[in-house]
């Protein structure tokens, strides 16, 4: 009986895959053909979902896009026998997928199993090296764990890029009765998709890390806070978190080890600024989503008061990889301090998108051209906003800066969850400015001014800009708006709002009536 | 199952505020008022502090909906890909604006900042399921199907 593949990831979901896999039964059953339908996870070719692959000797074999209406002419011309002459002279055949030019460059550890792997089934995760890292783990102290994952040279991946093992180190040396281990899944910034990714398509990756993380730091409950936004990670994680606990990789005695670890899954609520730590802390102790002042950092008193890892999606996913193949092999990849890979989201105006994971190093051009292939409208790509909508908007002249926090750093630009959207030379800067400003009015958690009245403030000064009123006031007034919130706002939700602002004004003066001098001036 | 039910269910959850309301919202649609003093009672709360939890979060909703929610991305991403256009021909189509519901119950309007599909924009989210690389053209066709299928 051959396999078939049909994603059942949320973008392949959101392009008809779900019919195209009843199309595909169907068509068997009328066929007499004997298939077993797998959904696994979406490799990640997102111009090529609903991506159907088949297997055969060689490897599996893709088809894609493929809509319902494909269906038949697939079957007549014996897909399920994909090695063949015609099946291979199927206009969308598109050959062995390991081999496909996206997939082959990329570097992928923390993705390693997505779209191979079914991701509820156990047995795949296991058969595909899962669960390695967490039995070397058991075999370790508490601070051998902690100094693995700091040897790693892993950084927060959510954005903020702080070391995770110093943060983990903290925890393991703050005396409690009870921690805790907390996942902040609330994967709010446009242009990212990678933690829904690892939560639909291998959710147990994540299941994982955070057991480990619990295990070395003596945390014996954690949380998956899971925005609301996204019902189909909520619907795997808990599958997958039963499956775990059934098999004794959850809850009490872990494979007989003696130490606990329970997993929940919180559903957020639809706030952008429970992104933020100490507001998702909040949040999950059932309180309004109000921004704390740190210290005391939630390391030392988080979640109810007790000593908290809290950790994105990807940070936690990549634990297992670390503990199993060694810090060493990770930290063999990147550059400078930024080590290991990144999962790289390409989104918006782009003809190919998908997920790219690569060391750190590769440039944004390689990005944009070699991956992307270019704007999806064919116009050029006049800017890029990398790192969420918080992040900068950068113009062509610094495509060439490699995807690097401290380089980034330099230019006055964010790499955050490393997601890139792109802008073709439509797009008016000065309205995406005044929008940041609005999201962030909109988002705002309201307990620091420079963030609560500064976004509305900002909103009012961009429309009196757009207008030309008082032009050369009111462009002083919006930097020195920005310059209160940059410096003055309590958390990274009003302090970053400036950076989509002024680098629109400072990369593409003339969408805010002005001339590079001016804007220099 | 009744809201007492679910009050029940959540009063000793540590945190349990959140779920309860998304139990209680799941349920009948919305989070009603009037049962602030309940839950306020059963969690140890303040009645205030039970409608500053509600009015907090974007998603929980304090009055009845359409029978259907049609959410638009407005995000960057979505942006990048003409949303504008998208969100100015559903409210014209719909005749409604954001936060309305359609005369005949059937919809909600509400916008949405980022669903994880920025790889495929414009995306909407049609109750439960999210719908990537989206027109007017084609998310009038998802709104006949609900309508008729």
């Amino acid at each position: 009986m051959v396999k078939v593949y049909v994603p059942i990831d949320s973008t392949a979901l959101s392009l008809g895959a779900e019919r195209t896999a009843k199309a595909i039964v169907k068509e068997a059953q009328a066929g007499g053909i004997a298939i077993e339908l797998v959904r696994n996870g979406s490799r990640g070719l997102f111009w090529l979902e609903p991506l159907v692959e088949v297997d055969t000797a060689q490897g599996r074999v893709a088809f894609g896009p493929v809509q319902p209406k494909d269906v038949p002419g697939l079957f007549a011309a014996d897909f399920t026998n994909a090695l063949s002459d015609k099946a291979k002279a199927h206009p969308l055949y598109l050959g062995l997928t390991d081999e496909l030019a996206w997939l082959k460059k990329q570097q992928r550890l923390t993705f390693t199993r997505v779209g191979i792997t079914d991701p509820v089934s156990l047995e795949d995760y296991l058969a595909h090296e899962g669960y390695k890292g967490l039995k070397n783990a058991l075999a370790l102290s508490g601070a051998d764990i902690v100094k693995a994952v700091t040897d790693s040279g892993l950084r927060g991946r959510g954005g903020a890029a702080f070391p995770t093992g110093i943060k983990w180190n903290t925890v393991l040396n703050a005396p409690a009765e009870q921690k805790y281990v907390v996942c902040n899944a609330d994967e709010g910034d446009s242009g990212t998709y990678s933690d829904r990714m690892i939560m639909e398509d291998d959710p147990y990756v994540l299941i994982e890390g955070m057991t480990i993380a619990g295990i070395a730091v003596g945390a014996t409950q954690g949380y998956i806070y899971l925005r609301s936004e996204y019902p189909h990670a909520l619907q795997t994680l808990n599958e997958a978190i039963r499956r775990a606990t059934l098999a004794g990789y959850l809850g009490e005695d872990i494979l007989g080890s003696g130490k606990t670890f329970h997993l929940e899954v919180r559903r957020a609520a639809g706030a952008y600024v429970c992104g933020e730590e100490t507001s998702l802390l909040e949040s999950l102790e059932g309180k309004r989503g109000l921004v704390r002042f740190k210290p005391p950092l939630p390391a030392i008193e988080g979640l109810f008061g007790k000593p908290t890892i809290v950790n994105n999606v990807i940070s936690l996913a990549t634990v297992p990889i670390i503990l199993d193949k060694g810090a060493q092999y990770y930290a063999d990849y990147g550059m400078g301090r930024s080590r290991g890979t990144l999962p790289i989201q390409l989104a918006g105006n782009l003809k190919q998108t998908g997920l790219v994971e690569l060391a750190f190093g590769a440039t944004l051009r390689e990005l944009l051209y070699d991956y992307g292939g270019g704007s999806a409208t064919g116009r050029p790509i006049r800017a890029v906003q990398v790192g969420g909508p918080l992040g900068a908007y950068l113009p062509e002249s610094q495509f060439d800066t490699p995807l690097d926090y401290e380089e980034f750093g330099k230019i006055w630009a964010v790499l955050g969850h490393g997601g890139i959207v792109a802008f073709d030379d439509s797009a008016d800067m000065a309205k995406m400015a005044r929008y940041a400003f609005e999201f962030c009015a909109e988002e705002s958690c309201g307990k620091c001014t420079p963030c609560r009245i500064g976004s509305t403030r900002g909103v009012e000064v961009m429309d009196k800009v757009i207008a030309g009123k008082n032009h050369a006031r009111n462009v002083q007034l919006l930097r020195d708006l920005s310059d209160t919130m940059l410096n003055g706002s309590l958390c990274a939700l009003g302090g970053m709002t400036p950076y989509p602002v002024l680098s629109a004004l400072n990369h593409f003066p003339e969408d805010f009536g002005l001339s590079h001098k001016e804007a220099a001036a | 199952m009744l809201i007492q039910a679910h009050i029940q269910a959540h009063q000793h959850v540590p945190g349990g505020l959140m779920p309860l309301l998304h139990a209680i919202q799941d349920d009948i649609g919305y989070v009603p008022d009037a049962v602030y003093p309940d839950i306020a009672k059963a969690l140890a709360l303040s009645v205030a502090e039970v409608h500053g939890v509600v009015t907090f979060y974007h998603h929980f909703r304090t009055h009845p909906i359409g029978r259907h929610v049609l959410q638009i991305c407005r995000a960057e991403s979505c942006q990048a890909m003409g949303c504008g256009k998208l969100e100015a021909e559903l409210k014209s189509r719909l005749g409604v604006d954001y936060h309305q519901t359609t005369q005949d119950g059937q919809f909600t309007l509400l916008p949405v900042y980022c669903l994880g599909n920025c790889g495929c924009s414009p995306s909407v989210m049609l109750d439960d399921e999210v719908y990537g690389r989206m027109d007017t053209e084609k998310v009038s066709e998802l709104i006949d199907e609900v309508c008729h299928g």
